[in-house]
């Protein structure tokens, strides 16, 4: 069994160890027919659906998740991991505890690029609301990111097509995006892809829709005409681009959102659902999320759990070198 | 690391694992000092792509603003109104010692004396920052001699004043110049005070009422000509009564011109006041009250007789008294330990308790843009304290100026 039932994947290269073939390692210590299903799930590049019982958990796995791929990426002065981050309530916990491994020692982000998904355009950065603050109190001020490595859109430069275009240029200098974490809205975008946004587009300025602008009016003290009615966002296209995609959604707010998604076609009114297209995308949800998904589709991916559980699995410590 | 050098080059300071007083909650954010004030860490970090270039570890500790003592007569041996003929010297060292007890600025206070005192000590300590060498001085506190004889307290009365020449040239006949005055104590039911007020806060010298047998419409008339503080409230002015309440009013007066607060003082050491008074004045107006000590020559020193001004003094305990009499002299208690007692007494929260030696103070003085709070672009004048209020170390302008020893 061993040696002969992995295809070498044409994504992997020689020098890191990539997490599908790490999986299929850990599969293979397994002696149960359960580790056979996963390894022929695995090479067929399904998605993997990741549905925990709420909105903490959820946020634990997504976190360790992440950790894990920087861990086992080994990255170093020489080859930084790339990080595709989105902002909103949904990631709070999972940085939460990603902060809590930075802490603990688990985990470095020295050597971590990040690329925020989207910001508003003409809010102040130093706005209280501008997604630049809210990663800086909820992420970078906490670990030991360095600045010149975390990328955030500036949504006050005179030419905001041109930042847009700098963008895509830093994240291609950067060699491309090895996990794009993202959220959904309850009208199925991701960052800031309204629905009927192109799922080739790239990083560009928006108009946000009005369902939008309602949801954000709860951060400015609720009144709709202090919030940003534009915002730079990576397209579709752009996080299509990413190795790999992790697609967080809590709450049965975002369950109808997430039956678009998955369980109907690719469609330009639900932006996520272009993933379908992508090699390897997670999607890691609470319960209340699969409220709107077929039976069939929550009890098999549920049932998949204490195969997807190894992923997330504390990876054997090695000695720190300096 | 340092920073990319678009904005300065100079060395930055991270205080990391302490909880520091800021928009009046203590909370838990590390605190980033540059060039002797607090630096904005998100503008460093997206404009400035800096990190810092040391840490200090405060080991859970609380930092608060620098406490600020605007009244303070003496201590250690020294009298700022007994004139030796190095006053900058004595002012020096009793600004050293007190950053033991997290002072960090203050008023050294002259009590009445005659008008060639003022003359000669006024000039000789000048308005100056804090440093390794003491906490900064803000400027004198002149209490008295315009003050009522009737509530002298320890203040000698042959050198007491009335404004017998009109008000303000009285001041330069009695004071000379005021460059380095901060803050003068007056009564203000004494003839012709008004011009006077008017005349001091227009110089931004603030004007504190005491001392002083005012009525409620005197202390509010001086309030309205712009008077903004009080003098230990309750200590040498009429008790309050419930049909004149007196300069004590003041707390609930509804004369105070709108946007402005009268600030009054508290002597916070157990003895001056009666917990049940400070508490009364506490709850009638919280955002008012500032601690100050009036310590004395003899706060720090043992028991015995000592000199305040031209007079003898007599210390039994932490009661200092007029020697001969019962009349209280003044007090031996630090201000850390104010702090201590006014949380304890008046069952306030820490943070209220913290403001009260740091914010209060320099709202009164109008410098609270760069003192008493630990905003950005304030001067990094910090206390460390544990959770019981007790001084831990002092930082003036960012630097280490005294630690306490393990």
């Amino acid at each position: 069994m061993r040696g002969h039932m992995i295809r070498p994947d044409p994504v992997c290269s020689d020098k890191k160890l990539p997490a599908l073939s790490t999986f299929c390692v850990f599969s293979f210590q397994e002696s149960n027919t359960s580790s056979v299903q996963a390894v022929r799930c695995v090479l067929k590049l399904t998605m993997k659906l990741i549905i925990l019982n709420d909105y903490d958990q959820a946020s634990e796995w997504a976190a360790k998740y992440i950790r894990n791929k920087i861990l086992l990426f080994r990255p170093g002065p020489s080859r930084y991991f790339t990080l595709g981050l989105p902002t909103g309530s949904t990631p709070l916990g999972c940085y939460k505890k990603l902060i809590e491994y930075y802490k603990n020692g688990e985990i470095s982000f020295q050597y971590v690029k990040t690329f925020n998904m989207d910001e508003y355009v003409g809010l102040p950065r130093d706005h209280p609301e501008s997604y630049h603050s809210f990663m800086w109190n909820n992420f970078f001020k906490h670990i030991d990111i360095k600045a010149e490595n975390a990328h955030i859109l500036d949504g006050n430069v005179a030419d905001l097509q041109a930042e847009c275009e700098a963008f895509e240029e830093k994240i291609t200098a950067a060699g491309g995006i090895e996990l794009f974490v993202g959220g959904i809205g309850p009208d199925g975008h991701i960052a800031f892809n309204e629905p009927g946004s192109s799922l080739v587009s790239r990083t560009r300025v928006k108009t946000l829709a009005k369902d939008t602008i309602m949801a954000n009016a709860r951060f400015f003290d609720g009144d709709l005409s202090k919030v940003p009615t534009m915002a730079l966002t990576v397209g579709v296209g752009t996080v299509m681009d990413a190795k790999e995609v992790m697609i967080l959604i809590t709450g049965a707010h975002k369950a109808f959102a997430l039956y678009k998604a998955i369980e109907e076609g690719v469609n330009h009114m639900w932006t996520v659902s272009a993933f379908q297209q992508h090699r390897q995308t997670v999607f890691v949800c609470d319960e209340d999320a699969t409220l709107e998904l077929r039976v069939k589709t929550v009890k098999y991916f549920k049932g998949m759990m204490h195969v997807h559980n190894k992923l997330v699995e504390s990876l054997p410590q090695e000695p720190k070198k300096n | 690391m340092p920073s990319n050098g678009s904005v300065s080059d100079a060395p930055i300071t991270q205080f990391i694992n302490c909880r520091i007083l800021r928009d009046h909650k203590l909370q838990r954010e590390d605190l980033w000092v540059r060039e002797g004030r607090i630096l904005d860490p998100e503008k460093l970090f997206f404009d400035e792509l800096g990190y810092a270039d040391e840490r200090v570890d405060c080991e859970g500790s609380i930092i608060a603003p620098g406490f600020i003592d605007v009244q303070i007569n003496g201590g250690y041996g020294i009298d700022f109104s007994r004139v030796s003929e190095d006053v900058s010297g004595g002012v020096s060292f009793v600004a050293k010692k007190i950053l033991e007890h997290g002072v960090t600025s203050f008023c050294p206070t002259l009590v009445t004396s005659p008008a060639a005192i003022y003359h000669k000590v006024l000039p000789q300590v000048k308005v100056h920052n804090g440093g390794q060498h003491g906490a900064g001085v803000l400027g004198f506190h002149l209490e008295g001699p315009f003050i009522s004889a009737e509530k002298k307290g320890a203040h000698p009365e042959q050198y007491l004043r009335t404004f017998r020449s009109g008000g303000v040239q009285d001041l330069t006949e009695v004071y000379g110049s005021l460059d380095n005055v901060a803050v003068v104590t007056l009564a203000p039911e004494l003839a012709n005070s008004q011009s006077v007020v008017r005349e001091l806060s227009q110089r931004g010298i603030t004007v504190s009422l005491g001392h002083s047998v005012a009525n409620l419409s005197q202390a509010e008339e001086a309030v309205q000509h712009g008077a903004s503080f009080i003098t230990h409230l309750f200590n040498a002015m009429l008790p309050f009564h419930h049909r004149d309440p007196g300069i004590v009013g003041l707390l609930t007066s509804d004369q105070v011109p709108a946007g402005r607060t009268v600030y009054y003082g508290m002597i916070a050491d157990g003895i001056h006041t009666n917990p049940a008074a400070l508490r009364i004045a506490h709850r009638a107006h919280p955002s008012g009250l500032v601690l100050v000590t009036d310590a004395i020559t003899a706060m720090g020193l043992p028991p015995g007789h000592h000199t305040l001004g031209q007079q003898v003094i007599e210390i039994q305990g932490l009661h200092a008294y007029v020697a001969g009499t019962k009349t209280l002299s003044g007090s031996i208690a630090t201000m850390d330990m104010c702090v201590r007692h006014f949380k304890q007494a008046s069952g306030c929260s820490v943070e209220e308790a913290l403001e009260a030696a740091s914010l209060h103070p320099a709202q009164l003085l109008g410098i609270s843009h760069k003192k008493g709070k630990l905003d950005y672009g304030c001067d990094a004048d910090l206390v460390l304290l544990d959770d019981a209020i007790n001084v831990k170390a002092t930082f003036i302008s960012g630097e280490e100026v005294w630690r306490k020893e393990p």
